[in-house]
């Protein structure tokens, strides 16, 4: 359980975070979604006391991370790609970690092999490819077998197989009830993890929903259909209040039904479906949408983005 | 003069101007040979290598082995677990065994070299030109030119942590920061006093040796030699913990390296160029002054410098006034 209230960061003139709360709750993986420079990794590292809130608190499992007793085994953390020493072997930099928190060192063997670098443990982490280095810092993050996971952009860097891995990762463990909150600039990648989001843009909460609604409630979503009946079921799904387009290759668009009820309606008359498939693709745009007045910088630098530079 | 100039003009003196090339050039070749191999090194750290991500399907389910079902032990994390992981972080980088190598090169080479050129131009010298030598600085000058070295080690100790943002995973494990940073000046300023002491003790005896007869020599006995040895130890130690206290405070390897050697190369030429009523009384509290002053045993005591002990005592306080202000800024600082 994260949670975080009216949390504030100023960084000289320029704010970072405003004003943000939210709760992150166990079982689920929750997105932390806005566009870059939005605030993410500065709430992120807030979370983790590494930097000082300006104003408001945020607390893990009811703590200040500060307060923890044994930090690693209720909190786990990957803010950045490559945060070790390249000199150093990838079990030493988790043998280092692991002894802060009194973990025996059988630990860092059973994540390294979690992660897939048992092979390589004893190289310099320095050579390690930026996707190795993210899952030397997902190992680090679980040592603790913590209750409570942030990750920062995880799957940056990572091939499709690093991906897919690190999303069934994600899922297991929000699944064994543990609290996973993970960072995106991407609603794409976010759609196919997570079962709520956080949207900030500014710094500020743009809204805090489960992913389903959220896309439910984007106008971009839309049921397609193909079928050689089309001119009956169209008027069909009109009359239970659909609004329905023709589109140039033969299929309907159908917005404000969703696929089953689309699928029930073609049903009662008989047609017959080549095609009834939601269509999300535009999930990009919604999230552009949703965001669109807060990203950072466009065109001419604004006063804010001025102040910035100002020494 | 700086102190410096002083050492090389002992060197000049007693070794002559072949010795004095001869350590120089083993200086420079020691120094040349290790940042080649370091940049080999970091080459070879470049080329990338890759270890596939297990595979989703061959592993089934990865959290299985997540879980840890040791019990949580009571209290809380202990400043003994920051010990244990400083050590852990001091010993597994290479920075750490190359300036240790160095200081043992520097500091045996320097002496070995001083001491057996003086030996050999000893009957050459005419009479009345050995008045005034100090066998037991003589064999130390070497540790006194180490100095650099630990004070590098001092550095990248805390600077490593930035450089690579170690720090952020260090603090999100090990919150306590002033704990931390108290773990690390423990382990660290344990690693410098003893090897310190080892090397100066190790240079002492090797210089002794070889300045045989007819070269006067000193034993531990021999007044002020005992208190040149350990002083020389506990004065580079002293320099390590203000070199790591500086990369505290400015976080940068860099900035930290160039104030460290600033303090002790170029504030004596900035005091040197005041009036000499200013710089002979501010000079004295220059730390290569005192340590000048800790491995001199001969000769009457300089007016403008404190005695060995309390000029120990002046750096000591150096040290806990820039590493009190690196903890107030550590801990005040968004890490």
């Amino acid at each position: 359980m994260i949670n975080a209230q009216g949390l504030t960061k100023h960084y000289g003139a320029k704010v970072a975070v405003d004003d943000l709360t939210f709760e992150v709750r166990p079982g689920a993986v929750t997105g932390f979604l806005g566009p870059n420079g939005s605030g993410k990794s500065t709430t992120m590292r807030m979370i983790m006391g590494l930097d000082a809130p300006t104003r408001g608190t945020v607390t893990v499992n009811g703590q200040r991370v500060g307060d923890l007793r044994w930090p690693l085994r209720e909190v786990g953390a990957l803010l950045e790609a490559r945060a070790f020493h390249p000199g150093r072997t990838a079990r030493a930099h988790l043998t280092m970690l692991a002894q802060t928190n009194r973990l025996p060192a059988r630990r860092v063997d059973d994540l390294l092999e979690l992660v897939g670098l048992s092979a390589v443990a004893d190289q310099r982490a320095g050579k390690f490819s930026l996707g190795m280095g993210q899952r030397l810092g997902i190992a680090a993050a679980l040592l603790g077998d913590p209750g409570v996971l942030i990750f920062d952009e995880p799957v940056n860097g990572l091939d499709p197989d690093g991906i897919r891995w690190v999303r069934h990762l994600l899922r297991g463990l929000a699944a064994e009830g543990r609290t996973v909150f993970v960072s995106s600039h991407l609603m794409s990648e976010m759609s196919l993890t997570a079962d709520e989001v956080v949207i900030i843009g500014r710094g500020r909460l743009i809204d805090q929903t489960a992913i389903g609604e959220l896309l439910a409630r984007s106008a971009h979503q839309f049921v397609r259909v193909r079928s050689p009946q089309a001119s009956t079921v169209a008027p069909a799904l009109e009359r239970d209040g659909a609004t329905v387009t023709l589109e140039d290759d033969g299929s309907l668009s159908v917005r404000g039904l969703d696929a089953a009820s689309v699928g029930e309606v073609a049903a009662t008359l008989g047609a017959t479906l080549h095609e009834l498939s939601t269509q999300s693709a535009s999930l990009e745009e919604a999230f552009m949408e949703l965001t669109d007045t807060s990203v950072e910088y466009r065109g001419a630098p604004t006063d804010a983005a001025r102040t910035v530079e100002a020494p | 003069m700086t102190e410096f100039a002083a050492a090389r003009a002992v060197l000049v003196r007693h070794a002559g101007g072949h010795g004095l090339r001869l350590g120089l050039l083993v200086v420079v070749v020691v120094i040349v040979a290790v940042v080649v191999l370091i940049q080999r090194q970091r080459h070879k750290d470049r080329t990338t290598m890759e270890v596939a991500s297990p595979s989703v399907a061959a592993g089934g389910a990865p959290v299985a082995t997540v879980g840890y079902s040791e019990p949580i032990p009571p209290g809380r994390y202990h400043f003994t677990d920051l010990v244990r992981a400083e050590w852990t972080k001091l010993r597994t980088v290479r920075s750490t065994g190359w300036t240790l190598l160095v200081t043992v090169v520097l500091g045996l080479g320097i002496s070995a070299i001083a001491t057996a050129e003086t030996r050999a131009h000893w009957s050459s010298t005419p009479p009345g030109g050995h008045v005034g030598f100090d066998p037991t600085a003589t064999s130390l000058i070497g540790i006194f030119v180490a100095q650099f070295a630990v004070g590098a080690l001092g550095v990248l100790a805390m600077s490593g942590e930035y450089s690579s943002g170690t720090i952020r995973a260090t603090f999100s494990a090990a919150p306590s920061r002033l704990r931390v940073l108290a773990a690390k000046l423990l382990v660290f300023g344990v690693l410098a006093v003893v090897f310190a002491e080892v090397v100066s003790f190790a240079s002492f005896f090797l210089g002794q040796a070889l300045l045989s007869s007819p070269a006067t020599h000193a034993t531990l006995s021999t007044p002020g030699a005992l208190r040149a040895v350990v002083g020389c130890g506990l004065y580079v130690a002293a320099l390590g913990l203000l070199a790591l206290g500086l990369a505290t405070m400015t976080r940068y390897t860099a900035a930290a390296l160039s104030t460290f050697v600033g303090i002790l190369l170029i504030a004596p030429l900035i005091v040197q160029a005041l009036p000499s009523s200013l710089s002979l009384d501010i000079r004295r509290f220059l730390p290569d002054r005192i340590g000048a002053t800790i491995l001199t045993t001969t000769g009457p005591p300089n007016p403008f410098a404190f005695s060995p002990w309390i000029g120990l005592g002046v750096l000591a306080l150096y040290v806990v006034g820039v590493n009190v202000i690196g903890a107030f800024l550590l801990v005040r600082r968004d890490a």
